[in-house]
């Protein structure tokens, strides 16, 4: 359904995305992890065309993202959902009517349809009630969970998280990690998560690929990452002090370009 | 010579956008947001207008009556006072609050949503930032820049017969005869070329501050240290803008049609 052919990007003399190749079957989660700064969320942008890359192409459904012309771009947009680190919602409306945007913008539905699809989308990931509050006056969570929301409100085929449990205590971003997988589930979104968060990733994945200095070093099962022998891998799902990563990791910790 | 090539690239998306924002508001006007920016932007700027305008014909009339009482013009001083208003100071000092009070708030507001992504949150929803955030901004600048020049040079001319009346012996209705002889002096259109011309004038460039702001917006990055950049700078060519404009136009009217 997705596939990344050799993508490349660079901002200024800095490397971020170096010839990264990916595949995404029709249906399932791919968790991609890394240190910060790997290009990840890069990554995540060049797959829904916020972001060109220098090198390479994007295919979905076989459609070269970045050669399509603008209307058709939003057109697949429309089939793909985008979760924000911080969610993104924006700050003037209520969290029912963030929701609700892209439904009057976009598929200019009827009031009476929005409000029965805005309720049934928050109840999904759990914020009913929410619906009149605005995003300053909710937790960071339901900040995270109303983004998640509003992207699910097109009912999206593709669903990308950008690093969807960051600052989240353990339980929050456990519920997260069931709303990820109940999406799944009940309405077979195949899903792209970026992520630092091990014990999500190992609750959420089919598969799972690592980035490094900007390349793609290891991809498998979630099982191959636990009993893995490169001690790259082994070193970030563990979490160990020692290792080949820390060095690297200390020099460079690159704040990675929006 | 970066530096020239980065104002050049801002000039070049500045007009642009003004295109852009042109077709959203012809093929889909956003009028109920557009009033509520037209009273929040532009009808609470009508105070300040007010009081400059005010004292700015008060000390016109002050100013420029006492020496041509002294050379026995003290008639004059209502013409004088009424063709410089309607013909350069109400809309350049209307354009000027504008910058401060409007153009600086749509930089801070819009380069605020980029950094914290809600621009991008609006493209991977398929909403065109242009059309649901610039376009409504822009038609709102325009119209209100016009209607407070209106004011301005209403209150203004009012302003110079107040000092007139009080300080230089000169009637209220011998002070506004004048005025609004000199205004009904050279027919345009069936209007007075003066408050014509200005009229146009004050539209044209509300119209241009208007992009220049969302504009430094929309290429703001880094932060809130990017979006205080982007203030500064949309300040700073809105007000290179309302001069050269203004000396533009004016010679257009007053010398190319001659």
């Amino acid at each position: 359904m997705i596939r990344v052919e050799a993508v490349s990007k660079s901002f200024g003399s800095r490397h971020i995305l170096r010839r990264c190749s990916l595949e995404v079957g029709r249906g399932e989660t791919l968790v991609v992890i890394g240190a910060s700064g790997s290009g990840k969320s890069t990554l995540l942008r060049i797959l829904i065309g916020l972001v060109r890359p220098d090198e390479g192409r994007v295919l979905v459904d076989g459609k070269d993202v970045h050669a399509l012309a603008h209307r058709d771009l939003q057109l697949l947009r429309a089939r793909m959902g985008y979760l924000f680190q911080s969610g993104a919602l924006l700050n003037w409306l209520t969290i029912g009517e963030n929701v609700a945007l892209p439904l009057f913008e976009v598929l200019r539905w009827t009031k009476t349809r929005i409000a029965a699809r805005v309720e049934e989308v928050l109840d999904l990931v759990g914020l009913s009630g929410t619906r009149d509050l605005l995003p300053d006056q909710v937790s960071g969570g339901m900040r995270k969970r109303a983004g998640l929301a509003r992207s699910l409100a097109m009912s999206p085929e593709i669903l990308l998280y950008d690093e969807p449990t960051t600052g989240l205590d353990p339980v929050t971003s456990h519920i997260i990690d069931q709303v990820i997988l109940d999406l799944k589930e009940k309405l077979g979104v195949t899903s792209v998560v970026v992520s630092h968060d091990m014990a999500g990733t190992f609750r959420i994945a089919d598969r799972v690929a690592m980035l490094y200095d900007g390349r793609i070093i290891a991809q498998g099962q979630p099982s191959e990452f636990q009993n893995t022998a490169d001690p790259l891998v082994r070193q970030f799902v563990t979490g160990a002090l020692e290792g080949p990563l820390k060095d690297k990791t200390a020099r460079e910790a690159p704040k990675e370009a929006r | 010579m970066n530096l020239l090539l980065s104002s050049v690239e801002r000039a070049g998306y500045t007009v642009r956008l003004m295109g852009r924002s042109l077709a959203f508001a012809v093929r889909r006007p956003r009028l109920r947001a557009t009033v509520a920016l037209m009273y929040d932007g532009g009808l609470k700027s009508l105070p300040v207008v007010a009081i400059v305008a005010l004292f700015s014909g008060m000390i016109l009339s002050l100013q420029t009556g006492i020496e041509m009482v002294r050379y026995g013009q003290g008639e004059m001083i209502g013409a004088l006072v009424a063709q410089t208003f309607c013909r350069e100071f109400g809309p350049f000092m209307t354009c000027i609050i504008l910058v401060g009070t409007v153009v600086s708030a749509y930089a801070a507001e819009i380069g605020t949503m980029k950094v914290s992504e809600e621009t991008a949150a609006l493209e991977v929803l398929s909403i065109d930032p242009v059309g649901y955030l610039v376009a409504p901004r822009i038609l709102a600048l325009t119209v209100m820049t016009f209607l407070l020049t209106i004011c301005a040079d209403v209150v203004g001319i009012l302003g110079g017969a107040i000092v007139a009346a009080n300080q230089l012996d000169l009637s209220y209705e011998r002070f506004l005869t004048r005025a609004v002889e000199t205004l009904r002096g050279r027919d345009w259109f069936g209007l007075p070329r003066d408050v014509y011309a200005g009229l146009v004038k004050a539209g044209l460039t509300g119209f241009v501050i208007a992009a220049i702001g969302c504009a430094q917006g929309l290429l703001a990055e880094g932060g809130a240290l990017g979006v205080g950049r982007a203030v500064r700078r949309a300040v700073i060519a809105s007000i290179v803008m309302i001069l050269v404009l203004s000396y533009d136009f004016t010679w257009l009217v007053y010398r190319a049609f001659l």
